[in-house]
């Protein structure tokens, strides 16, 4: 690599915002001026700053919860920076410089050569054509009119969209962390799909420039119109770092008339170390609306990463007919924690849900499902299917189910099983007697286990899936 | 098949065993040349399953003296994979079931892993396919075992089919049958037992762990040993079988004890 190449990718960023404020980086602490800044340095219409400023109103009125079942020591909101620059991070000249653990990650996980050097932060463009792939996806997407756009470029150029549709899933005083995600978020994706279109591909975050630094206050907004439908992906397998401890994101799904958003996650934050040192804490809302008849949202997350997970993806079935779905897969190992699981608000008549929960807990964490079914007083006619499986390695882990069911309708028909199993000695005994190894039989049990879900996963990402799942529980046996 | 010149491929002496520090094996002797059939009987608690575990080296299971050679290696010291890669098969008394994976992918994994050990060549689905529908003709297995989770819903019967299945695909130097007639009715047991004697020849040997005389008509044992309280206490032909289902484990605490005086 030449040198005058290294000096062109390590120059700092030159498009930063023209502002009177000179720092790139918000002092820390959260205040109204803090907001006023975010928004001005953003360039934002003023519907967005009174958005933010009734988000930040709420956020002061409440506290911070503690119902969850994960324990972590307090946070000092006013310690953090909402604030800084999306300038780029340090190009790396070549795949040589990254450091060959995480090398030896992307291995085993086997993500694909190019993305690899895009995750590791290696100048992509220097190495590998990236650009010109995301670029084609772009202009293949504007063809069928969809949107695909970070949300802060959404805002500049089609405001009356985020207008109309920002908050009305996951209003600003929703609970306590999608209000301070309301006041103070700086990036995410928005995704709109006009009328009668089906997405041709897959959208993924990845494919998205503008994807890197969209920090810890994300949110994401994305809207199927009637007839339309679209699979999202978001996240990747790879490992994810980040200098954020605190990551507080919002997503909003809108589905109108006849159709249907499939979102799926797979979440791989760091997790801290094996001692349970350090690790993201994940605080996420995501909520999708079905609001038109025979819409369908249907949420997949496979949740690996994060020394804390906290999130309930969850579904308010509004149109007749409408459908909700969540698969989900949670690994906890060493010291890490989750409480994830799902909402299913029945409104409209005939509405369908299905809940498949799958947790495994090794090492010493402890994996919570907690779920709430809500047949409200309108839905006729409404019916749930709920299955929650917990699968425990070694004996120093946990995992619970809370399940909350509230029925409001007597025509209503609501299922709910559980199970729990253990991956004992009597399971590795046999298939040791069968000649196969330890860490083979775990990663086969577990597969099995999860094979529901990974099934509702887009091919490649199941099969990335399935590898970061065998990594992940790596000599958490024997 | 008795031969006194064939090979000896397994040798036990003075082994005992404990689980969870309660002695369970308290010395004992076998020895099984290739081509032998051996039955073990014996009450329950007299410790034939405990005396099947071991060899194929549970973990639960600690050996606190004694030795056991295997084809001429000291089996003790070898992880249970490794033991299974040499060439011992136990058929499980309870097979464990595995929710979501494929009988298929399961039974492939395990003929592969034994493949890539010996150095053989490893099958890829297609041609496992081929392979394992033939084995199952063996045992007059429907095909659909192939697409179901491992034992998941199996009946009983069908469980221990199953086991015999991946006998006949891992081909084993000593296969230890643990109480494999146990909940098969008599046609099961016909077919099962069919299986078993289609798999025997002189280069393996069967040690046949079981409660009652009904396996032996089927499959004709060279040696029957009693075991009682950790220890084999008799050693003697096919006939002894017979002699116990007509009077009883009793009988040979009874003659023991008439020879002891």
């Amino acid at each position: 690599m030449s040198a005058l190449l290294q000096n062109l990718v390590n120059q700092p960023y030159k498009h930063g915002f023209v502002t009177e404020i000179e720092s790139d980086v918000a002092p820390k602490g959260l205040n109204e001026d803090i907001i006023r800044m975010i928004s001005a340095k953003k360039n934002e219409p003023d519907w967005l700053l009174t958005f933010r400023l009734k988000a930040y109103e709420k956020w002061l009125s409440m506290t911070e919860p503690h119902w969850q079942n994960v324990k972590y020591p307090k946070i000092d909101f006013q310690d953090i920076s909402y604030y800084s620059a999306p300038k780029p991070k340090k190009k790396l000249a070549s795949m040589d410089e990254v450091d060959p653990e995480l090398l030896r990650t992307f291995e085993k996980l086997g993500v694909p050569l190019h993305e690899r050097a895009a995750l590791a932060g290696v100048a992509v463009d220097v190495i590998f054509d990236s650009v010109s792939v995301a670029t084609t996806f772009k202009e293949k997407l504007a063809e069928v009119g969809i949107i695909f756009c970070s949300i802060s470029e959404a805002v500049q150029n089609y405001p009356e969209l985020v207008q109309k549709y920002l908050g009305s899933v996951v209003p600003v005083g929703d609970n306590f962390y999608a209000a301070l995600n309301s006041a103070v978020f700086t990036d995410g994706s928005f995704c709109y799909i006009p009328e009668g279109v089906k997405c041709p591909m897959d959208l993924s975050t990845y494919f998205r420039i503008n994807t890197e630094g969209s920090g810890q206050f994300e949110r994401t907004l994305i809207i199927a119109e009637n007839g339309a439908s679209v699979s999202y992906l978001e996240g990747c397998t790879a490992p994810r770092f980040d200098t954020n401890q605190l990551h507080a994101a919002v997503v909003e799904l809108i589905a109108l008339d006849n159709a249907e958003i499939k979102y799926s996650t797979v979440q791989n934050w760091y997790a801290g170390d094996e001692k349970g040192v350090g690790g993201i804490y994940n605080f996420v809302t995501k909520r999708g609306l079905a609001k038109g008849v025979n819409s369908r949202i249907s949420w997949t997350q496979v949740e690996t990463g994060s020394a804390i997970t906290w999130k309930y993806p969850s579904c308010i079935l509004r149109g007749e007919n409408s459908v909700g779905e969540f698969y989900s897969v949670a690994v906890t190992n060493n010291y890490q924690q989750a409480d994830t699981g799902t909402k299913m608000i029945h409104i409209g008549k005939n509405t369908r849900s299905t809940i498949v929960s799958k947790g495994i807990s090794a090492g010493h964490s402890n994996s919570s499902y907690r779920g709430l079914v809500r047949i409200a007083p309108t839905a006729e006619n409404a019916r749930n299917y709920s299955q929650c499986d917990s699968m425990l390695i070694g004996d120093q882990c946990g995992a619970n189910t809370f399940p909350y069911i509230q029925v409001y309708n007597n025509s209503a028909v609501v299922e709910h099983e559980a199970s729990t199993s253990k991956i004992g000695e009597d399971q590795l005994f046999y298939f040791a007697q069968r000649g196969i190894g330890a860490e083979e039989a775990v990663s086969m049990i577990i597969n099995g286990f999860c094979k529901e879900v990974f099934q509702q996963l887009p091919m490649e990402f199941a099969v990335e899936a399935t590898k970061l799942l065998s990594f992940k529980l790596e000599g958490s046996v024997g | 098949m008795i031969d006194q010149n064939s090979k000896t491929l397994l040798e036990v002496r003075d082994l005992h065993a404990n689980v969870s520090d309660v002695e369970i094996l308290k010395g004992v002797d076998l020895t099984v040349r290739c081509g032998e059939i051996h039955a073990i009987m014996g009450l329950n608690g007299s410790g034939k399953s405990t005396f099947a575990k071991v060899l194929a080296g549970h973990p639960s299971y600690e050996v606190t003296a004694g030795s056991v050679l295997f084809d001429n290696q000291d089996l003790l010291s070898l992880e249970p994979e490794v033991r299974s890669r040499n060439g011992i098969f136990l058929a499980f008394q309870y097979p464990i079931e595995i929710p979501g994976v494929a009988n298929s992918q399961f039974l492939r994994l395990a003929y592969n892993s034994n493949q890539l050990s010996r150095g053989k060549e490893e099958l890829d689905p297609l041609e496992f396919d081929d392979f394992v529908r033939e084995k199952m003709r063996l045992l007059e297995m429907n095909v659909d075992f192939l697409d179901r989770s491992v034992n998941e819903g199996f009946s009983g019967g069908e469980k221990k089919r199953n086991e015999i299945l991946q006998m006949a695909l891992l081909e084993p130097k000593l296969a230890i049958l643990d109480e494999t007639d146990s909940g098969l009715d008599i046609d099961a047991l016909r077919i099962v037992a069919s299986g078993v004697n289609k798999l025997t020849n002189k280069d393996n040997a069967i040690i046949l762990v079981t409660h009652y005389q009904r396996l032996l008509d089927y499959i004709v044992p060279d040696y029957v040993h009693i075991m009682e309280s950790g220890r084999i206490i008799k050693t003697s032909g096919k006939e002894l079988a017979k002699e116990l289902e007509t009077h009883g484990y009793d009988w040979i605490k009874t003659s023991q004890l008439a020879q002891s005086v």
